[in-house]
């Protein structure tokens, strides 16, 4: 059942103002959202202010400097800081994105960094994804057959076969379209959400895949599939421009194909 | 939900930027609670057809009053963009209008279709009087 309202140990309070150390220049101010699981109180809103001609482009590099030069407490995940390993997913500027591919000029005035949205936060900007990589795994997210592997090539595709899996491998798990999603928050205890659903149709659509038929078995459930009312954020979310709402639907007619 | 290990949930409805994707979805929700209450607002119209003339004609003053007609002009609405955006949801059902361009025009359609129509309903009822 919805729960609209964030329990008391999450309600968020106004924070510390770290003021910029150099007057002059332009100031630009970010509104972090911290918690300190060694104190265990309430999150808090921080404010950092940074002169915004010394940092880099992007919400990542700010992140990191106001973490190197400002506030060595602030934590949140990185990795390859050009969109490609997802880890530094987090809600900015109110949607969900990727910090290293997030331009400081897409936003206006003040940038506001939450965690990704309705999930356990570890610490600052860290969420609990285990439940969402338990997810991707019940769709059994890897080549299932029966027929025994060819002793002297691969498994072959054509182009055309190869094609249909364009907008579907590229997904990176970074979470930002599930935790974009008004019915994910609400069901994500047994509803698998896009990310895991486009992985699913990323299966379906592969021609080499001979399991197909118990894969559509496994998401015909009112919740695990059919909890998407096509409402799209995920695809409007999507840091990478890929179309998990479009995915869910092709599965949606799969499973109406095979019954008629 | 309380979660496990006392970590707080990080905030999501209030948080999350309006997208014209999930306001849009909320609103044919909501619309569609409206019109299950319009439903019922017909049923007391129809049986008050059925209890006599004299209590017809107290429920027509009422449904004709200012209130009555701003209820009846919001579910006329209702009922337009419900259908619109039920057409929507029919073609997307088919795997089509699913690139983001696409989302937001068709979205932009279903919204100026059902206040169009709601208005064109209500010259005809307001010309219709003479």
């Amino acid at each position: 059942m919805a729960e609209f309202k964030l329990p008391a140990n999450s309600r968020i309070r106004e924070g510390k103002t770290h003021k910029a150390s150099t007057a002059g220049g332009k100031i630009r101010r970010f509104r972090i959202y911290r918690y300190d699981p060694e104190t265990g109180e309430n999150p808090r809103l921080d404010t950092y202010e940074l002169d915004a001609e010394r940092t880099g482009p992007m919400v990542l590099d700010a992140l990191i400097r106001i973490k190197n030069e400002i506030d060595p407490t602030l934590t949140f995940r990185r990795s390859c800081r050009e969109g490609i390993c997802g880890s530094c997913a987090m809600n900015i500027d109110g949607t969900n994105t990727l910090a290293c591919t997030k331009g400081l000029d897409e936003i206006d005035g003040d940038v506001t960094v939450y965690p990704l949205p309705h999930q356990e936060v570890v610490k600052d900007l860290v969420p609990d994804l285990s439940h969402f990589y338990a997810q991707y795994a019940s769709v059994k997210p890897w080549l299932r057959t029966e027929t025994p592997t060819p002793p002297d090539r691969e498994r072959l595709q054509s182009k055309a076969e190869r094609d249909l899996l364009d907008g579907l491998y590229e997904c990176i798990l970074c979470a930002c379209c599930s935790t974009s999603c008004p019915s994910y928050w609400w069901n994500s205890d047994r509803y698998l959400g896009p990310a895991a659903l486009l992985q699913a149709y990323r299966w379906i659509a592969d021609s080499r895949d001979e399991a197909t038929g118990e894969r559509l078995d496994e998401l015909e459930d009112p919740y695990r599939l059919y909890r998407c009312h096509t409402i799209l954020n995920c695809t409007a979310t999507c840091p990478k421009g890929l179309n998990p709402g479009k995915a869910i639907a092709e599965i949606k007619r799969c499973i109406v194909e095979r019954n008629i | 939900m309380q979660t496990k290990n006392n970590r707080p949930l990080s905030p999501h409805l209030t948080i999350y930027r309006p997208q014209i994707t999930s306001v849009l979805s909320i609103s044919h929700r909501i619309s569609g609670v409206l019109l299950a209450l319009a439903a019922v607002l017909l049923v007391w119209w129809l049986s008050a057809l059925a209890v006599g003339p004299d209590y017809f004609a107290t429920v027509q003053v009422a449904l004709g009053s200012g209130l009555g007609r701003i209820v009846l002009f919001f579910m006329t609405l209702a009922v337009f963009y419900h259908l619109c955006n039920g057409i929507r949801h029919l073609v997307w059902d088919t795997v089509h209008g699913f690139e983001l361009e696409a989302i937001r025009r068709g979205g932009q359609i279903v919204v100026a279709a059902a206040v169009a129509l709601t208005v064109v309903v209500w010259l005809i009822a307001y010309l219709g009087r003479g």
